[in-house]
């Protein structure tokens, strides 16, 4: 037999063995400014999107305990079932809606990898999923890296950024499979009433949608409840519901995550989770089952950070930055619009003449240009300082 | 407890309008209401929390745990009161369990306190013996901790 003597390919560079769907996704906008920030030193920084508590020490000291008592294997693919448990008896009280311990629940690598296995288990090449910006940077991407088609709505500041039906219906094509929500939303501290969820429910069921709902803010409510669209008659089975233990209970390092879903589509999230994770580190998940035993953690870390809202609405609005009151989440998303900069010449202007560090609203999405998100999971004294800062700026800036 | 409270608990200097801004009320609300506890004797008064330990003073602080001899119509109240009344005393409370009174005394040294026991408090008539525990280091006072626990190690920007 001889040998066919084919020509000698072409060598390839590093860069061209990268996949090209990935090629053509921006890298993250918050990635650009930290690379800005982190050179810099003796900032005051609210653009850290994490809570600045320190885990409870309980549920600490419970990680240690485990790991003294040699829990360092494995766990089930689903997670362990005691922490599957408490998590059924803790959505079923905080919001309303029962799922299966068994079968319906899952447990992830915080939010982040409880998304991407909601998105690849139900998106086809194709599939458009509609999503309101201004939002985590994630979502877009996430839903590229399945093939899917992201289908942005901008929310605005008049109505509280929230997402009304209407806006809904204008961007739902045959192509939309699903509906991704995130309130209290980060960046814009957005919530949902009872109502606003009543009628997305019914755009969903009317168009034969499956609604992502990332509730990862929830505890952090303050104001006007959380109602949640799995909660809502007809909803369940077509919700899939993601929680974590990151915001709530200042555990983000923990990487803990849950998804509830019905139980078809628990298992082909399972499907993806066991191939490519296996399972939640199993130290996480024993703290996770202490922090689910009380309730007054979160109800703490709540009121300190509502202190801390109020604080910096009041001081960004006194200073002639027009800031709507957020219900939820730990960000203000001020308006910054008026002062003839773009969101990300303010930023950088605001942190090289006064080394105070937000993100440029821009980060979010298209329409979060003109708006900056301030995160006031900071200490209380900063934000004094970060705010005297500010309004030295923009004082300047209107002379 | 009223998140007033709470935050003057946590810091006392903290200015009204500050206050304010965080309650989500006015200034002058916040003054009177202060005004209020005051007046009522809720709040009792500012004080800084300190630590001792690092401080260039002669300073040693014992627990004393006294056993009394309850009085018909007083009860443990008047020795209580006389307990409270000298100066070299910081702390009183009434207890349950194996004695009555804990007194915190301080004082420049080990001498000087354990003179004050033995001749002030325990001859005081209706007690019936102290029990003397000096304190060696102090980690946590008034919910504060001595030594800061927490260096911010969060990234400066992220999602
Ligand atoms: C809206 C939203 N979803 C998900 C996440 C990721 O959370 P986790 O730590 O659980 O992966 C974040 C983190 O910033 C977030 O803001």
């Amino acid at each position: 037999m001889s040998v066919s003597k084919s020509r000698p390919k072409p060598k390839r560079n590093p860069g061209d063995f990268i996949a090209k769907h990935l090629l053509d996704i921006p890298r993250s906008g918050i990635r650009d400014f930290f690379d800005i920030v982190s050179s810099r030193k003796d900032i005051i920084s609210l653009g850290i999107g994490e809570p600045d508590f320190v885990t409870p020490w309980h549920i600490r000291e419970q990680a240690i305990f485990a790991l003294d008592r040699g829990a360092t294997t494995y766990t089930s693919n689903r997670g362990l079932l005691e922490l599957r448990q408490a998590i059924s008896a803790y959505v079923g009280e905080a919001f309303g809606v029962t799922y299966d311990p068994e079968s319906e629940i899952l447990i992830t690598v915080g939010v982040s990898e409880a998304l991407d296995l909601a998105i690849r288990a139900i998106i086809e090449p194709g599939d458009e999923v509609i999503y309101h910006e201004p939002c985590f940077v994630s979502y877009a991407p996430e839903i590229r890296f399945a093939h899917g088609v992201p289908v942005a709505v901008s929310t605005t500041r008049d109505n509280g950024f929230r997402l009304t039906r209407a806006m809904l219906e204008d961007k739902v094509s045959p192509r939309t499979k699903a509906i991704l929500l995130n309130f209290p939303t980060n960046p814009t501290g957005a919530t949902l009433t009872q109502a606003d969820v009543e009628d997305i429910s019914a755009f969903a069921i009317e168009h034969d949608l499956i609604v992502i709902t990332d509730e990862i803010y929830s505890e952090l409510t303050y104001e006007g409840g959380r109602p949640s669209i799995a909660a809502v008659p007809g909803m369940k089975e077509r919700t899939i519901f993601l929680h974590g233990f990151s915001k709530g209970w200042a555990m983000t390092g923990f990487r803990l995550g849950y998804a509830c879903s019905p139980p078809e589509l628990s298992e082909a999230m399972m499907k993806i989770h066991q191939y490519i994770m296996m399972c939640a580190p199993i130290v996480s998940q024993k703290a996770a089952i202490e922090a689910l035993k009380t309730r007054t953690d979160t109800e703490d870390m709540r009121l300190s950070y509502q202190e801390r809202r109020n604080f910096l609405c009041a001081a960004l609005n006194e200073m002639g930055i027009p800031c709507h009151v957020p219900k939820g989440a730990f960000y203000v998303f001020p308006y910054i619009g008026d002062y003839g900069l773009t969101s990300k010449e303010f930023a950088l202007r605001l942190l090289d003449e006064e080394n105070v560090a937000c993100v440029p609203g821009s980060a979010f999405g298209e329409c979060g240009e003109g708006f900056l998100r301030c995160c006031y999971a900071t200490d209380i004294e900063e934000i004094k300082q970060a705010t005297e800062r500010m309004a030295r700026f923009v004082k300047r800036l209107k002379s | 407890m009223d998140e007033l409270l709470k935050l003057l608990k946590h810091n006392a200097l903290e200015t009204p309008k500050n206050l304010a801004r965080m309650l989500n009320t006015t200034e002058e609300a916040v003054k009177a209401k202060i005004a209020g506890y005051e007046g009522a004797g809720i709040i009792r008064g500012y004080q800084a929390v300190l630590n001792t330990d690092l401080m260039d003073v002669e300073l040693v602080r014992a627990v004393i745990e006294i056993k009394v001899t309850p009085e018909r119509e007083g009860g443990f109240n008047r020795i209580a009161e006389r307990v409270s009344k000298f100066p070299e005393v910081e702390s009183v409370y009434l207890m349950s369990g194996t004695y009555d009174l804990m007194a915190v005394v301080a004082g420049r040294n080990l001498k000087d306190v354990a003179f004050f026991v033995s001749e002030k408090l325990a001859t005081i008539q209706g007690i019936i013996s102290t029990g003397t525990h000096f304190m060696l280091k102090t980690y946590k006072n008034n919910g504060v901790l001595m030594e800061a626990e927490k260096t911010d190690e969060r990234l400066k920007v992220s999602p």
